[in-house]
């Protein structure tokens, strides 16, 4: 694997792989000192173009986890707004010869642009309301590890599809990994054609109870000015997970940060049903999978494991042991 | 006195003979092989092949095997002048029409600033005189400044040779607006051309609204931005009795619309881009930034709709909407870029690939359409017969090269069927008897 561009780029396999990678970085975070070598060396480079503290600060801390450097590079108060294109901002970065760079953006298909300008391993960490597959794969990671396996089981995302690039991510992935999906939500914010991805369609919650897991996406408030809902109010009457809505067995997921009393009440995102901070610890653990795996194999990749290897033994067996 | 509808720039009259072409001219009822010799800006004879003796002051072009077109016009392009000369200029677009089989052209008024005054006309009009190696007309805007507001002088503009008007890249949002231009239309005539959409329907949007749209995650603009305008504006027209001619046509409904306001009895009539009518929203997945373009490729029920209607003459007419940007603003995120391809260099190719070697379209009806908007714009329509003005293009239909792989005439080399095989070459274009382009690396008999 070179970048990771879109989810639909890996198969199920490789899913699985990724996430097998992540759960054996788990016992890393469980160590005094959370740190393995493995990356030592090498250069990550975050490129935001859009205000993200948790990504970008889950990025870094997978990245350091992993020894590599890191580089912050926020769009704003930078050359970005003094008119440089992305291009030349790329090309700019590039001089630096990062190894790997994550990149999140306002625009579809950036990150496939960017890996035709410059030889690093790109990240998409979200590119517009497109996709953010690292998302994908750290939700994966969560209900696998909350329900065991993925087969068979019935996932309704429900809210802002339309707008929700964690959406798109979600749809493909759960579906590979066999789950039946279902997307929810105002019938102006479901996408006309969105299932051609293979999900079903429903504007009403009424056959929710009948689902083992409820993804709740994030409301945007600015989604009333633009008329795509007449209030929060009438939103959340409609479509807040609550605990009247949220049956017993159903697991709770939503990609964060919460609106409490919009998309899901107070009390849901305090149960035990809830994996909403569980879903944020997998997000550094997928992310050092996702960095592993696409660094670790590459360009001299016997140096690099030579040096892993003479550093710290136990390395050798986070890399290719059996899932903790 | 009014100002003549097209200017080029003077060049020397050409005095060739083609000889042994394949005349092919639907709207003459030719469909023969000849010699042609032009001479003094006419066709000056037609005569059976091998027939025709040249002389030392003529080029003698061997034809063989080459059809002999009536050359095309093209009522939609972008030249960019004034303002925005670093997309494309009048000698650039230009070159591109004639490599393209083209001998006319009508330029759009969306220009920086907005073609909008008789000044303005008057000073591109001069700068085409010395420029342009094609036939090109101007349309002016309807509205100042293209915002919707305020009719533009539109009888001095006429007087100023402007071939009609158009708000074009934008609509006229309102109805009340355009029957005023409407009715204005009755004192300086001149077609009325529209851009059809309607903003609150499109806005935001940079694709079309489909499956694709929704799977990239990129707002769609739904097929009925276009179509409700234009069943709302063939009303209006038929209500003034007014002459409207609706642009870049790219979906089904607004077909059955102009086919509803035409079994009315409306003055209308329609034009559609290669790109509609070859590609569809699929080719978009890969967010190329040359598949943006306004208004965006749709799906193939609508491309196929569209054929459809250019074949039976619904739609009458192929326009490029050549619309060029530089390198560098398309380089850039789909969604951040803006709409447009050029189309001057490959639309005869490439609806030659794909509808007439494919079987879709005669090769007649194909020439017939891509002539047809000179009568639509009050203009002489290019016809092979003797005596009249020799707007010719020699065309190798069996030729086959890659579009871009030497590089383009056009300024801009962002086109949505760059590094695409076609099949059909232009290799001569005469404008009034003036070669406006010739193949360069085609091997001409010298002269005898």
């Amino acid at each position: 694997m070179k970048h990771l561009l879109s989810i639909s780029d890996l198969d199920r396999a490789a899913i699985e792989r990724i996430v097998a990678q992540a759960a054996r970085f788990a016992e890393v975070s469980d160590r005094d000192i959370k740190k393995v070598p493995a990356l030592r060396g090498r250069m990550v480079l975050n490129l935001f173009y859009e205000a993200s503290t948790r990504t970008r600060s889950s990025f870094e801390l997978a990245a350091k986890r992993l020894s590599a450097d890191v580089v912050n590079f926020a769009a704003s108060g930078s050359s970005v707004e003094k008119g440089e294109s992305l291009k030349d901002t790329v090309l700019t970065l590039n001089a630096h010869k990062p190894d790997a760079i994550v990149l999140r953006t306002p625009w579809a298909g950036a990150a496939e642009l960017v890996s035709t300008w410059c030889p690093a391993a790109i990240v998409n960490a979200g590119d517009g309301k497109r996709e953010h597959p690292t998302q994908a794969l750290l939700d994966v990671y969560t209900l696998k590890k909350r329900l065991g396996g993925i087969d068979g089981a019935s996932l309704w995302i429900v809210g802002d599809v339309a707008h929700s690039r964690v959406a798109r991510s979600d749809i493909i992935a759960f579906q590979r990994m066999g789950a039946k999906v279902t997307v929810a939500g105002p019938p102006t914010l479901i996408p006309r054609g969105i299932e051609a991805l293979g999900c079903d369609v429903r504007y009403t919650l009424d056959e929710l109870p009948g689902a083992d897991v409820v993804y709740a996406l994030r409301m945007q408030r600015e989604r009333m000015t633009e008329s795509y809902l007449p209030s929060l109010r009438e939103y959340a009457a409609l479509y807040q997970i609550n605990a009247r809505r949220l049956q017993p067995h159903q697991v709770l997921m939503h990609p964060g940060p919460v609106n409490r009393g919009v998309e899901l009440s107070g009390e849901v995102v305090d149960s035990p049903q809830a994996v909403i901070t569980a879903q944020v610890e997998a997000g550094v653990l997928v992310r050092m999978a996702v960095l592993y795996e696409l660094l670790a194999g590459a360009s001299a990749p016997a140096q690099a494991h030579a040096g892993v290897s003479a550093a710290d033994p136990g390395v050798v067996a986070v890399a290719e042991g059996q899932p903790a | 006195m009014s100002e003549p509808l097209l200017v080029r720039a003077p060049l020397e009259h050409a005095d060739v003979l083609l000889r042994d072409v394949r005349v092919l001219d639907p709207r003459a009822g030719i469909d023969d092989p000849a010699d042609v010799r032009v001479r003094a800006g006419r066709i000056a004879e037609i005569a059976a092949p091998g027939t025709l003796a040249g002389d030392p002051e003529t080029e003698v072009v061997d034809g063989a095997g080459q059809h002999l077109l009536p050359a095309f016009v093209d009522p939609h392009v972008h030249l960019r002048t004034p303002g925005q000369e670093h997309k494309e200029d009048i000698s650039s677009g230009t070159r591109a029409a004639a490599a393209g089989g083209y001998c006319a052209v009508l330029a759009m008024p969306n220009t920086a600033p907005v073609m909008d005054s008789a000044a303005i006309l008057g000073s591109v009009r001069e700068t085409a005189a010395r420029e342009a190696r094609v036939s090109v007309g101007f349309l002016a805007a309807i509205t100042v400044g293209l915002a919707g507001e305020q009719l533009t002088e539109m009888a001095e503009l006429r007087a100023a040779g402007a071939c009609g008007f158009t708000d074009d890249g934008r609509p006229v949002a309102s109805a009340g607006m355009l029957r005023r231009a409407l009715q204005y239309q009755r004192l300086c005539g001149g077609v009325i051309a529209l851009h059809e959409e309607d903003e609150t329907l499109s806005r935001g949007g940079s694709m079309h609204e489909g499956e694709v749209s929704a799977a990239l995650g990129v707002a769609g603009i739904p097929t009925l931005s276009e179509s409700t305008m234009v069943a709302r504006d063939a009303e209006i027209a038929g209500y003034e009795g007014a002459r409207v001619h609706f642009q870049h046509l790219s979906c089904e409904a607004s077909v059955r619309a102009l086919a509803a306001a035409k079994e009315a009895g409306y003055d209308v009539s329609g034009e559609v881009a290669p790109h509609h009518l070859l590609l569809t929203d699929d080719d978009v997945r890969g967010l190329d930034t040359n598949m943006k373009m306004h208004p965006p490729l749709v799906s193939a029920g609508d491309r196929d709709a569209l054929v459809a209607a250019l074949r039976a003459g619904v739609i009458d007419c192929v326009a490029t909407d050549h619309a060029p940007h530089a390198r560098d603003e398309k380089e850039v995120p789909f969604e951040q870029a803006p709409m447009g391809t050029t189309g001057l260099e490959t639309a005869f190719a490439a609806l030659h690939t794909e509808l007439v070697v494919a079987g879709k379209l005669e090769l007649g009806v194909l020439v017939e359409r891509m002539t047809a908007a000179a009568a639509l714009f009050g203009l002489a329509v290019p016809t092979i017969a003797a005596g009249e003005p020799a707007n010719v293009t020699l065309v190798d239909l069996g030729a086959e090269w890659v579009a871009g792989e030497g590089g383009w005439q056009s300024r801009s080399e962002c086109c949505c069927f760059a590094g695409r095989s076609l099949t059909g070459r232009v290799r001569l274009t005469l404008c009034e008897g003036t070669v406006a382009y010739r193949e360069r690396t085609w091997a001409l008999v010298g002269a005898l």
